[in-house]
C-alpha cells in the first residue's frame, strides 16, 4: 500500500469516499492528507495511537467538525457542502459510538433510547416506541436496565447502551470511537462481538477508531493504521501486521505487552 | 469566544423559536425547575427586601412627619427598582448557574454531540426551551416578588403605624403609574432572555474537562450580573425620558 492512500479497486457500492483530507486546531496538523473508502456491509479499523487524528476523522464525517481542505462524501452526499437540513437527514442514517457512551445522564436508560426516536418520529405510538426500545435493549443484552439510571451502569453496559441509542435508528453506517477504551479484557471481548452482531443483523457498513489490536482483529475487515495523521499502511490484520516498517512493529509489540 | 460569535448565537434564538419542531414538553419542565422551585428564594429575599427598606426608610421619613408616605415610597422602589433587579439577581445566581453548569457538563461529556449526531437539533431542544422558560418565568416571579415584598413592608407599617391592609394597598397603588408596570414588565423580559442567553452561552462553550464546567457555571453568572445593571441603568434612563423627568 502506498503513502497514506487507502483506496482498494473496488465495484463494491461505496457508502463513505474520502479524498485529500487535513485539518488542523492552531498550529497542530492533525489530518495530513487521509484517503478513505467504506465499502457497503464492511467494517473497516483506523487502527492507531493516542493522538494520532483518529477521532477527529469520524468527527469529520459525522459533520461534527469541518475539515479545512479535502472531500467527505457519505451516502452520496458531501458532508462539508450540507445545510443544517441536510445534515440532520444523513445523521439519521449514521450511529455514532462516543469513547465515553455520552449517554445523557439525566435521563434513563429507557428515556435515553427513546429520545432519539420521538424526536425524530412523531408519529410514532408510544408502544412502538417502547416495542423498539425493548427490541434494541435486547438486540445488546440488556433487556431489564429500562428503567436504571447511566450512573447505575458499568462502563461495559454504559458502551452497549451508547451502541442501542444508535442502533434505535436503524442507520445504515456505524462509527464507533475507541469501543473498548476503558474496559476489562472480557468485556472487550464481548463488545467487539457486539458489533460483529450489530452488522449482522443490522446489515450496516462501520468504520470502527481504536487502538486495541484485539478489537481491530475480531472486528475488522480491513485495517488502516494511522500515524501522525496519515495512513502508513493498509490492508487485512496480517497484511498490517506483516510490514517491516518499525513504527507498525513498535506498535505491535507494545499492544503485545499490554 | 468573540462577542460577534456571541451576538450571533443570541440571535439564532429569533430564528429558532420560530421554527417547528415544538418542545413544549421540555419548555414547561424548564419553567417548573427555573420558576417553581425559585419561589422560595424570592419569597424570601422579596419579603426581607420590603421589610428591611420600610424600616431603613421610617426614621428618616419620621424626622419630616412623613411616615405616612411609607407605602407610596415603598411601593415605588419595589416596583420600579428592586423587585425586578433582586429578582433578576437571584435568578442570575440560581437559575444562571444551573442552566450554566448543566449545559457545561453536557458539553465536555459530549451528551450534546451525541445530539447532534441523533439528528436533533442541540440549540434548539437545550438554549431555545431554557431562554423562553426564564424569559417568560421572570416577569411571574418579578410581580410575585413585589407582591411579597410589599407584605413584608406592610407588616412593619401595621405594626408601628396600625395601618390597615386595605389602606395600605391603596396608598401603595395609586402612586404606581401604568408604565412603571409596563417598564418592570420589560425589565424582566430583557434580564429573563439575557440570563438564559449569557448562561447557555456560557454552558454550550464549555471546555478543559470538568474545570470547564466549573468555570462555564461561574462566569455565566458574573456576565449576567453585569449585563443586567448595565440594562437596568438603560431601562431607568428610557423610562425617565419617556416619564418627562
Amino acid at each position: 500500500m502506498a503513502g497514506n492512500t487507502f483506496i482498494p479497486a473496488d465495484t463494491r457500492e461505496k457508502v463513505i469516499s474520502i479524498r485529500g483530507l487535513y485539518k488542523s486546531f492552531g498550529d497542530n496538523q492533525v489530518l495530513r492528507g487521509i484517503d478513505l473508502d467504506l465499502y457497503k456491509g464492511e467494517n473497516v479499523v483506523v487502527l492507531g495511537r493516542s493522538g494520532t487524528g483518529k477521532s477527529v476523522l469520524i468527527k469529520i464525517i459525522a459533520g461534527l467538525l469541518l475539515p479545512d481542505e479535502g472531500q467527505v462524501n457519505v451516502l452520496g452526499m458531501e458532508v462539508e457542502k450540507l445545510n443544517a437540513k441536510e445534515l440532520r437527514t444523513l445523521r439519521l442514517k449514521l450511529g455514532f459510538s462516543f469513547q465515553n457512551s455520552a449517554l445523557y445522564d439525566s435521563m434513563t436508560v429507557g428515556e435515553n433510547l427513546k429520545f432519539p426516536l420521538v424526536q425524530n418520529s412523531k408519529h410514532l405510538s408510544q408502544s412502538q416506541v417502547d416495542k423498539a426500545v425493548a427490541a434494541v435493549l435486547d438486540a445488546v443484552g440488556l433487556s431489564g436496565t429500562t428503567n436504571q439510571m447511566p450512573s447505575e451502569l458499568s462502563g461495559g453496559q454504559r458502551k452497549r447502551i451508547g451502541i442501542a441509542r444508535t442502533l434505535i435508528l436503524q442507520p445504515e453506517i456505524m462509527l464507533y470511537d475507541e469501543p473498548t477504551a476503558g474496559l476489562d479484557p472480557i468485556t472487550s471481548i464481548e463488545i467487539n462481538k457486539l458489533i460483529n452482531e450489530v452488522q449482522e443483523k443490522y446489515h450496516t457498513s462501520s468504520i470502527i477508531i481504536t487502538h486495541d489490536l484485539a478489537c481491530a482483529k475480531s472486528t475488522g475487515d480491513r485495517l488502516a493504521m494511522m500515524m501522525e495523521g496519515r495512513f502508513i499502511r493498509e490492508g487485512s490484520f496480517a497484511e498490517v501486521f506483516a510490514s517491516n516498517d518499525k513504527r507498525i512493529k513498535s506498535f505491535y509489540d507494545y499492544n503485545f505487552i499490554q | 469566544m468573540s462577542v460577534q460569535h456571541a451576538f450571533s448565537f443570541a440571535f439564532r434564538f429569533f430564528g429558532e423559536v420560530t421554527r417547528p419542531p415544538f418542545h413544549f414538553k421540555e419548555v414547561v419542565r424548564q419553567c417548573y425547575n427555573i420558576g417553581y422551585k425559585s419561589l422560595p428564594l424570592i419569597s424570601l429575599t422579596g419579603f426581607i427586601t420590603g421589610l428591611v427598606f420600610t424600616k431603613q426608610s421610617r426614621p428618616s421619613l419620621a424626622d419630616f412627619g412623613a411616615t405616612s408616605w411609607l407605602p407610596s415610597l415603598v411601593s415605588i422602589a419595589i416596583m420600579r427598582a428592586l423587585a425586578p433587579l433582586v429578582t433578576a439577581l437571584i435568578c442570575s445566581g440560581k437559575a444562571g448557574s444551573n442552566i450554566g453548569a448543566e449545559l457545561g457538563s453536557m458539553k465536555v461529556t459530549e451528551q450534546i454531540d451525541a445530539m447532534e449526531v441523533s439528528a436533533i437539533n442541540p440549540y434548539k431542544f437545550l438554549v431555545v426551551t431554557r431562554v423562553l422558560a426564564i424569559t417568560l418565568m421572570l416577569p411571574l416571579l418579578t410581580f410575585y416578588s413585589a407582591f411579597v415584598g410589599l407584605m413584608g413592608s406592610f407588616l412593619d407599617i401595621n405594626a408601628h403605624e396600625q395601618t390597615s391592609f386595605i389602606t395600605f394597598f391603596e396608598n401603595a397603588f395609586s402612586t404606581i403609574s401604568f408604565l412603571d408596570y409596563f417598564t418592570s414588565l420589560v425589565k424582566a423580559l430583557v434580564f429573563g432572555f439575557t440570563i438564559g442567553i449569557v448562561s447557555s452561552y456560557k454552558g454550550f462553550h464549555a471546555s478543559k474537562g470538568t474545570m470547564g464546567v466549573g468555570i462555564a457555571a461561574n462566569s455565566a453568572v458574573v456576565t449576567s450580573m453585569f449585563l443586567v445593571f448595565i440594562e437596568e441603568i438603560t431601562i431607568v434612563q428610557i423610562s425617565n425620558f419617556l416619564r418627562g423627568s
